[in-house]
């Protein structure tokens, strides 16, 4: 039965239950004031890591670190997933700014940090609800030559190999992989706990590196920009027709017919 | 009220304790301090922060207890009203979460936060429930803090524990005859052997039907008069024990209120919690701060009716081809009531910071749970009104928030009794 060192990145997003709205000058999702928290994807990476500790025997997941690159609330994310039973974090701190990190970028910070932290295992949402990229684990997986399994809905681990099943189009596809591995996380993988209050009030004492982009050789530039974000324009109400006659008749008044 | 206290602290620990006083009287009458306590630590990080401040653990607190109570309260909170009866898995859950041993030692299996941290979870929760609220408030900062402050190491061994993760408690004070006047009670203790002997009945007693560890508090020594009460701890299961009977309340319906019976119910020595005859200053005491907690427990109610309605009146109801919130008569109404709760939360907090801080107290609690109680009741009303036919009906909450709001002015001191200690405090500071 191998080691598992988990690496879990979570990020910090709007809620989930906010309407965004668009800035005034429409080059970003307003975020001044508004409700965050984790990532759902990111809460059920979190939730995984945690079990697959209390499914096994004691050692079997030597640590879990969750890494967050993000303003200085994310740290709020990473407390959140230390109570829910992450042994330890890192906080990439970078500047609240409209635009966000892509994807390649952050693979990159991850890369790295797997490397220098020596972990075995990444356990990462298969897309974050903000940008909704949904290319990250696989850019890492690539990046770092391992195996990769997206969209989990079952994560089994057995002596040195991952069993994941995978919702797809019309059914299941189980894979099964060696360690070391990237695994992204599907809606029916698990239900995340809450953060009881004696988890809340031990996380406070568990560690928290802050670190800077700086410290990564990797030098972080977006290769895209946002020209324009605007909302989608309000639906039109159409009309009802009685039956199918009527029907027939108004798609020939429209001379769809 | 607040800003002055904190505008005051940078001085208090300068300033001698005579021209303390002086200083306090000068600039904020309201604020006593107990003199015989040296103010300089602050266990919360309160310094030169909005009476709305919460720590990082309480602000993730609130989270997590406002996601417990909309996921797991909120789709039982109908059925639990009509039942009159708290579903089993809530409890449990308030256990799980380790909303039920809030304050109690990390050493003794609670989570060891602060008391405004209670006063937030218990805030958070009568946003949704009520009666779920009152479950907690009670538990938290009526009996297991009976037990911090006053149980003896072996006591506190014995039931800390069970308190933080498996029993409910409840606390016996008021009887049929003794209410308000809680020190007319007479359940008689009668010492016999290595322990006492009770007889008698409480009235009103609060989780009853859910709780495993009751302190009751019974006279030793009726010619001592009140001197002669003393704090019990007994359990459910102990002989002589019996709940006579559930009763059928206007609110809170899903909070069990009890009658109790003791007939020659036994209680060994090691169980008398503090000192003998000591009860009376126990139970002044732990009420003073159990007034906070209904304070919360309002405000709480206050903004859950206030949200429920608002939502209705600005996303769904239209009228006159537009949505009755947009009309002013209303929006003023609305702003005027969240205006209302604002300053009742304002109250709650610094009556929860300045017992925080070991400054005295009495007064802010009781202006706190008077005036809570007081808008939680005008405001669920109003609301029932906003939303018209639909809050009238027992489908959505608007009705129930109202009703649960009654109890407000009667437990833990009615209205009048807290507007008797505000004013003798104040007839007390303002005679020559």
């Amino acid at each position: 039965m191998s080691t598992l060192r988990i690496l879990v990145p979570v990020k910090r997003v709007i809620d989930y239950a906010v309407k965004p709205r668009v800035n005034k000058a429409q080059t970003a999702v307003e975020i001044a004031g508004v409700k965050h928290s984790m990532n759902p994807f990111d809460e059920l990476s979190v939730e995984e890591s945690v079990r697959l500790r209390e499914k096994h025997t004691n050692k079997t997941v030597e640590d879990i670190l969750a890494i967050s690159i993000g303003p200085p609330k994310a740290a709020d994310t990473l407390r959140t997933a230390m109570a829910m039973g992450c042994d330890r974090s890192i906080h990439v701190e970078v500047p609240e700014k409209d635009e966000m990190l892509e994807p390649l970028q952050v693979a990159k910070v991850l890369k790295e940090v797997v490397e220098k932290e020596g972990r075995n295992l990444v356990i990462l949402g298969k897309q974050s609800i903000d940008d909704d990229s949904s290319q990250t684990g696989q850019m890492l997986a690539g990046l770092l030559g391992w195996g990769q399994a997206c969209g989990a809905s079952e994560v089994v681990l057995d002596g040195e190999y991952l069993k994941v099943t995978k919702e797809v189009d019309g059914g299941t596809e189980v894979v099964r992989g060696k360690l070391p591995m990237v695994v992204t996380t599907d809606l029916r993988l698990n239900e995340p706990r809450y953060a009881s209050l004696p988890n809340i009030m031990k996380a406070k004492k568990k560690k928290l590196e802050k670190k800077k982009l700086e410290d990564f050789e990797f030098r972080a530039v977006n290769r895209l920009k946002n020209l324009k974000v605007s909302e989608p324009p309000p639906r039109q109400g159409g009309g009802k027709v009685e039956d199918v006659d009527g029907l027939i008749s108004k798609l020939k008044e429209l001379g769809a017919l | 009220m607040a800003s002055s206290l904190r505008a005051l602290r940078p001085a208090l620990s300068t300033l001698s304790r005579a021209s303390r006083t002086t200083a306090l009287r000068q600039f904020s009458p309201a604020v006593t301090l107990n003199a015989g306590r040296q103010i300089r630590t602050f266990t919360d990080d309160v310094h030169n922060t909005p009476v709305f401040h919460l720590t990082e653990e309480e602000n993730m607190l609130k989270e997590v207890v406002s996601k417990f109570s909309n996921d797991v309260i909120l789709p039982k909170v109908r059925d639990m009203d009509e039942a009159e009866t708290l579903d089993k898995s809530v409890l449990e859950g308030l256990f799980e979460q380790g909303l039920m041993g809030i304050e109690i030692e990390e050493e003794y299996g609670g989570s060891g936060m602060s008391f405004t941290a209670a006063i937030v979870a218990i805030e958070e929760l009568a946003r949704i429930d009520p009666s779920v609220s009152v479950l907690c408030d009670v538990h938290n900062t009526l009996v297991a803090q009976a037990f911090r402050k006053w149980g003896s190491k072996a006591l506190k061994e014995k039931y800390l524990p069970r308190l933080a993760t498996e029993s409910c408690g409840s606390f016996c004070l008021s009887e049929p005859a003794s209410g308000s006047d809680a020190f007319a009670l007479q359940t008689k203790a009668v010492k016999k052997g290595d322990g006492y002997v009770l007889n008698g009945s409480k009235m009103w007693i609060t989780n009853a039907m859910e709780s495993e560890i009751f302190i009751i508090f019974a006279n030793i020594n009726p010619d001592a008069g009140y001197k002669g009460i003393t704090a019990f701890v007994a359990e459910k299961n102990f002989p002589g024990f019996s709940i006579a009977k559930k009763e059928k309340k206007l609110g809170i319906r899903a909070s069990s209120t009890c009658v109790l019976n003791f007939d020659d119910l036994y209680i060994p020595k090691e169980n008398i919690l503090g000192e003998e005859g000591q009860g009376y200053k126990y139970a002044i005491g732990i009420l003073n701060e159990g007034r906070i907690g209904i304070g919360a427990q309002m405000t709480g109610l206050a903004l859950g009716a206030w949200e429920n309605a608002v939502k209705y009146c600005w996303n769904d109801r239209k009228q006159f081809g537009k949505l009755i919130g947009e009309n002013q008569g209303l929006r003023f109404q609305i702003a005027q009531a969240r205006l209302e709760i604002e300053a009742a939360r304002a109250l709650v907090y610094n009556a929860a910071r300045t017992k925080a801080a070991g400054a005295n107290f009495v007064m802010e609690a009781a202006m706190a749970k008077l005036y809570a109680s007081q808008v939680a009741g005008k405001v669920s009303g109003q609301a029932v009104e906003w939303m018209g036919g639909m809050g009238f009906v027992r489908e959505g909450l608007a009705e129930k928030f109202w009703r649960d709001s009654k109890i407000g002015a009667i437990y833990e001191g009615t209205s009048n009794i807290q507007l008797e200690t505000i004013s003798k405090i104040l007839q007390k500071q303002y005679t020559n």
